[in-house]
């Protein structure tokens, strides 16, 4: 088992003519992922590396069944590709596009919520569930199948973690990067809840940073909800206030979502934390008593 | 991106909410010169962008244009939290009957802009928002429908308590909303909001933030943009698709993605070291990008040694190796280098560093360590 996506997940590429789109394509068909359709407005009929390309995401949909969308246009058209997706009826839509204006997310929140649509990112790296599918542009070669579920905001941090927790043996179910923007799809609290409700799932591993409170109330929901053991890890712990440091979800702002209130949050709830990132397979092993 | 007081009250004026009448002066002459001789009470205030300029002694009252000169003299050239004072706003004060705190903001837990409003406002509203919450008002506001009226008066009505004042703020708040989403706004704040014993309403004093992302599409507010040369050196950074920030510290770091790059900075940190810089060269192995990012660290005097740390995913490590030979090869410079290759063919990648004698080494903290060290010597 594993959250929301696995070998029978069916995949419809938005964007796949661009030059990421097409790239990272390539890269998710090699890993596995069935990559059943690409949507490029003007290029239907067309068949790119064995995909055929639609120029609607409905059509798409109806011709191979495709479930999930993983968007690559460019930040001004993202939410506009979102609702297409949503109202054609496809599940899960992962957005890895960055810089994608904050109100044009604000916008389509409610529509999307209505459809009962599942969203991750924008300005995110992906999820995986390893040997299975691959959704986004994570290296595909430094995971492995186990029993670790990891959630994180940022991309680089999450593959140096995945790296060390593959190394030491702990493998995962599905790790997902859920982005750094401030308005953002799923967040920890209904990845926590996956990964509880999920049997193969053991451990669960976040990569959290400064700014917001989105830490803060994980720690809340895992001292009152979750079973399962969780290992923190906070980015950012001496990044000055007020400074934007690439996401733009890291800032501090008046005394919230700084570093130390998110590591007594996680304390209370009895989730350690790292003081740097290569103690979290031994901080997992330790918590699963293996 | 942030603007200052009088941008902002300039943008209130557009959108018809009042300011009271004021003049930006960048020197005492100027004010010498604008300002009328009257005994019209006026606040003569710092233009910065930080936060607490009052406690700093930034703001002041002048009840006559001899004393509007005079403080104007204290405030410009002021440095308050690293910023010098280069203008200020004399602009003139008003009766306070009752004064309150509006704003709004992309709220990230709800995902839509939340309306907040206090009946406490002034300078102290952080100290309310953390001490008793519960003294402000907050109510989300669904994007597709917008601030309905009804909204707007409700939050107005708790606020005032009598429904002809609160219709005066109601209007008020549709302007500020209306202004918001017309920008791209990320924060819009005004505080205080004045009623005076006459039931004239004011914006005292004015705050905007705008969302990066969106300033493609809002030209006339990139137009208000004013940096400082650091701020200046981060903007050509991006430009070149890297993000930097310039910071105090000795040890200068190069990191591909935004969360190892904080995490390296903790590193540092951690290790007894200070960061001179954030800075995120994104996921490639182009070796312009890694040239344009040293001369960046290495035009910082501060910086004593430079941590080069790449995890290799997508982009492998011998590419990146690569990459650092060209670029090293054009970078002549005697700060100490020290690289960490990790991920995908990172021993092919240090075995190819071998060969300029550059200390490498596989793990972030042994990078840190050694980074300290040789900034030491």
């Amino acid at each position: 088992m594993s959250i929301l996506i696995n070998k029978d997940t069916r995949l419809v590429v938005q964007g796949i003519t661009g030059r990421d789109g097409a790239f990272h394509a390539r890269k998710m068909k090699a890993y596995g992922t069935h990559i059943v359709a690409g949507v490029s407005p003007g290029k239907g009929g067309q068949v790119i590396d064995d995909v055929p390309i639609f120029d609607s995401v409905a059509e798409a949909r109806e011709a191979t069944g495709a479930n999930a969308s993983v968007i690559f246009v460019p930040a001004p058209f993202a939410a506009d590709a979102v609702l297409e997706a949503s109202f054609a009826g496809i599940e899960l839509v992962v957005i890895i596009t960055e810089g994608v204006p904050v109100q044009d997310m604000i916008r389509i929140m409610p529509v999307i919520r209505q459809n009962g649509t599942r969203l991750i990112g924008p300005n995110c790296p992906g999820l995986i569930t390893p040997e299975e599918s691959l959704i986004g542009i994570l290296p595909g070669n430094i995971f492995k199948k186990g029993a670790v579920g990891l959630m994180s905001r940022s991309g680089t941090l999450t593959y140096e973690v995945v790296n060390m927790l593959t190394e030491a043996g702990l493998g995962q179910t599905t790790c997902v990067g859920i982005g750094g923007d401030p308005v953002a799809g799923l967040y920890y609290q209904e990845l926590l809840e996956m990964f509880e409700n999920d049997p193969e799932t053991q451990g669960v591993v976040l990569i959290g940073e400064i700014g917001g409170d989105a830490e803060e109330q994980a720690a809340r929901f895992i001292r009152e909800k979750m079973t399962k053991p969780v290992v923190a890890f906070i980015a950012g712990q001496t990044a000055p206030p007020g400074k934007r440091m690439g996401h733009a979800g890291a800032i501090i702002s008046s005394g919230s979502g700084t570093a130390a209130e998110k590591i007594r949050a996680f304390g209370e709830a009895g989730v350690p934390v790292a003081k740097e990132p290569s103690e979290i397979p031994g901080l997992i092993k330790q918590k699963l008593g293996w | 991106m942030k603007i200052h007081e009088y941008q902002a009250r300039d943008l209130f004026k557009v959108y018809g909410i009042p300011v009271p009448d004021g003049f930006l002066c960048y020197s005492v002459a100027d004010v010498r010169e604008k300002v009328p001789d009257d005994n019209q009470l006026r606040v003569v205030k710092a233009q910065v962008h930080a936060g607490g300029r009052g406690k700093a002694g930034g703001v002041k009252l002048a009840s006559s244009k001899a004393e509007a000169i005079e403080k104007a003299g204290l405030i410009l050239g002021m440095d308050i939290k690293g910023y010098r004072v280069g203008k200020v706003l004399v602009a003139n004060a008003v009766d306070i009957a009752r004064e309150f705190y509006v704003g709004l903001i992309n709220d990230r837990n709800s995902k839509t802009i939340t309306l907040m409003a206090s009946a406490e406002g002034g300078v102290e509203i952080e100290e309310v928002a953390r001490v008793s919450p519960e003294k402000i008002i907050k109510m989300p506001i669904n994007p597709v429908t917008g601030l309905m009226d009804w909204q707007a008066r409700s939050v107005a009505l708790k606020l005032l308590g009598d429904i002809k004042h609160a219709r005066i703020v109601a209007d008020i708040l549709q302007k500020l909303y209306k202004l918001y989403i017309d920008t791209d706004s990320s924060l819009a704040e005004i505080n205080p909001l004045v009623l005076t014993p006459g039931d004239e309403i004011w914006a005292i004093d004015g705050k905007m933030n705008f969302d990066d992302n969106a300033l493609y599409r809002q030209p006339k507010v990139l137009a208000m943009r004013e940096v400082t040369d650091d701020e200046q050196k981060e903007i050509d950074a991006h430009e070149k698709g890297l993000s930097y920030i310039k910071l105090d510290g000795s040890i200068g770091c190069m990191v591909n993605g935004a969360g190892l790059a904080m995490a390296t900075m903790d590193m540092i940190k951690l290790y007894g070291g200070e960061p001179a810089n954030f800075l995120d060269i994104g996921g490639s192995s182009n070796p312009q990008k890694v040239i344009d990012a040293m001369n960046i660290l290495l035009s910082d005097k501060n910086v004593k040694a430079v941590m080069i740390n790449i995890f290799g995913g997508i982009t492998r490590c011998d590419d990146v190796a690569r990459g650092l030979l060209t670029a090293l090869d054009q970078i002549k410079t005697d700060i100490p280098i020290v690289v960490r290759l990790s991920g995908t063919n990172a021993k092919e990648g240090l075995e190819l560093l071998k060969a300029t004698g550059l200390p490498t080494v596989s793990t972030m903290s042994e990078a840190a360590q050694k980074a300290i060290a040789l900034s030491k010597m």
